[in-house]
């Protein structure tokens, strides 16, 4: 009976600890997103403007329906997916190439493994200042390009070229990123498999094709929708090039940033809230193909 | 291997370490011109000078900004430690109900975009008076439910047996948790602290939309605004970019094998 009761006790005792240690987490999800998470999904259905409060009213579903017809907003999913498309798998291609680079046994792995690193630890706000000088009109990119006859742009001003420049920007400060994991990946591939290949007579690229790709395969879908989700939420290179307008004509416009202009310079905050619920249905949509296709791999 | 082969991963090898470096170390050498040089591409090693650096920090508020930056990021990474760790352990080693549920709300907002929330945590934050204030830069970002995920895996991979024996020798959870415990949790803490350090002090959407005068700035806002209004000043404002940059680059060669391990074992950075 008494042993009964202190384990009782006990079992109290820890559950009361357990909620302590949950709950400063428990409080700052509450305040800070899942009670932001119900009222930007309220005010999504509502037109609501944060400078005038109290004019705030039901409107439906006109927030949404009205995307449908927002030449801005289309524009900045194109960009965005345009963007997507083009930097997802170039990136990951460039990560691979270099992965196999530093995984085999040339001298100074150490060294290029850190110079191809060093862009990811840098500051989005840095790296675009970096480049829109060196992209200027007459700075060193388009003086090389010259030096072998090729007439430059002012690459960041022109309707044209804003958008893959940023691209290019972006590539060049993830991509090492992307290395270390295909790395990581390689170095789980076990040497015997390459051995045994290697006695049957099999050449570099057929190991390549048939042992490395296939067991490397669940890290290149990891990378694929990690870089995807993280491209669909661009938004501080556009806005540093574009002075936050998302300019030339529109052409840096980004998901990320129209729902910044919308809600933090127009001050529409419903339909701002609803743009964001459409990004956050594709990011959804994108990390429930990820747990799908690992659950595939776990098993 | 074949010479052509090697060769050509030489190749690779060295382009690529061109076109990373490449960028920072034209970036340094403008950042030493003076401003009668910068649009030349020719670099005239007598007349390069720390002016730049002198300037931007004597007329411009960047060491407030370095600072302000520096205070955000230390408050917000040792937050992460500490809630994300206690959440962590009580999801992998304390019994009490409700903490599947739990565990499954950690998993769902690990699918939340930050960006969603902008707006109402804005007019929250606002209500507080906390805009423009280091609380408003540091409290709503003291959890992470990605740290709490990776704290969660951590603990169930090291041994229990520890822990049992403190239980029976009547030592309190949070005594456990902090004398046994977080000792023993030196690699994951790391991982964290670099990642969330580094993560902070570059953020950008946050605290451009929490701060409104240029005295709560924080780096990269600062040196947005900065080149905004003086960017013809090229030296100047590669300058700020190296000020920003250089911080992470150091913590970076510091900590190399951890980030290497961290990234391989989380998948993220």
């Amino acid at each position: 009976m008494r042993a009964h009761s202190i384990s009782k006790k006990r079992y109290i005792n820890e559950a009361i600890s357990g909620y302590a240690f949950m709950l400063p987490f428990v409080i700052s999800i509450s305040a800070f997103i899942i009670g932001p998470l119900i009222y930007a999904f309220i005010i999504s259905f509502k037109d609501f403007s944060y400078l005038n409060p109290s004019s705030s009213h039901w409107v439906g579903f006109k927030n949404y329906i009205g995307l449908l017809n927002d030449q801005t907003f289309k524009r900045a999913l194109l960009n965005t997916t345009i963007y997507s498309l083009f930097v997802v798998p170039i990136q990951l291609f460039i990560a691979l190439v270099l992965a196999l680079v530093v995984d085999s046994d040339i001298k100074g792995k150490t060294f290029f493994r850190v110079a191809y690193y060093i862009p990811t630890v840098t500051s989005t706000v840095a790296v675009s200042v970096i480049f829109l000088y060196l992209f200027k009109a007459d700075g060193l990119v388009n003086t090389i390009l010259s030096k072998i006859g090729i007439h430059g742009q002012a690459w960041f001003n022109n309707v044209n070229f804003a958008l893959p420049s940023i691209m290019i920007m972006a590539i060049w400060s993830s991509v090492g990123n992307y290395m270390v994991i295909f790395l990581a990946g390689l170095q789980d591939i076990p040497a015997e498999l390459y051995e045994a290949a290697e006695v049957d007579g099999a050449n570099k690229f057929q190991r390549f094709v048939k042992i490395t790709l296939p067991l490397l395969r669940h890290v290149v879908f990891f990378n694929l929708v990690v870089s995807l989700i993280g491209t669909f939420q661009i938004f501080d290179q556009a806005y540093v090039v574009s002075g936050g307008s998302g300019g030339p004509l529109d052409a840096t416009m980004t998901v990320v940033l129209d729902i910044y202009k919308t809600g933090f310079k127009d001050f529409n905050m419903g339909y701002a809230s609803a743009m964001a619920f459409v990004l956050f249905l594709i990011i959804l949509l994108l990390t429930l193909l990820q747990r799908l296709l690992f659950r595939e791999e776990m098993y | 291997m074949s010479k052509i082969f090697r060769f050509f991963l030489y190749s690779v090898a060295i382009v690529y370490a061109a076109i990373t470096l490449g960028p920072f170390i034209w970036s340094i050498i403008t950042s030493l011109k003076p401003t009668s040089e910068i649009d030349s591409l020719s670099v005239n090693l007598k007349n390069l000078t720390f002016g730049n650096y002198n300037m931007i920090i004597s007329q411009f508020p960047f060491l407030r900004w370095f600072f302000n930056s520096l205070v955000v990021a230390i408050a917000v990474t040792f937050g992460n430690l500490l809630f994300n760790s206690m959440a962590g352990y009580a999801l992998a080693r304390i019994n009490f109900a409700g903490r599947n549920f739990l565990f499954i709300i950690v998993l769902a907002l690990m699918m939340v975009p930050g960006q969603v929330v902008m707006v109402p945590t804005y007019i929250l934050l606002s209500k507080l008076g906390w805009v423009n204030t280091y609380w408003g830069l540091t409290i709503p970002f003291l959890t992470s439910s990605f740290g709490i995920f990776l704290m969660r895996q951590f603990f169930l991979s090291i041994p229990k047996e520890m822990e049992e024996a403190a239980t029976i020798d009547g030592l309190s959870k949070f005594r456990i948790f902090l004398q046994i415990v977080l000792p023993l949790s030196k690699p994951a803490l790391t991982t964290q602290f670099i990642f969330m350090f580094t993560g902070n002090w570059n953020s950008f959407l946050w605290p451009s939309l929490l701060t409104s005068s240029d005295n709560m700035y924080t780096l990269p806002v600062g040196l947005n605004s900065f080149y905004g209004q003086y960017y013809q000043f090229w030296n100047q404002v590669m300058a700020g970019a190296i000020l920003l940059t250089l911080p992470m680059i150091l913590i970076f060669l510091i900590f190399q094998k951890q980030f290497v391990k961290g990234i391989s074992t989380t998948g993220l950075k």
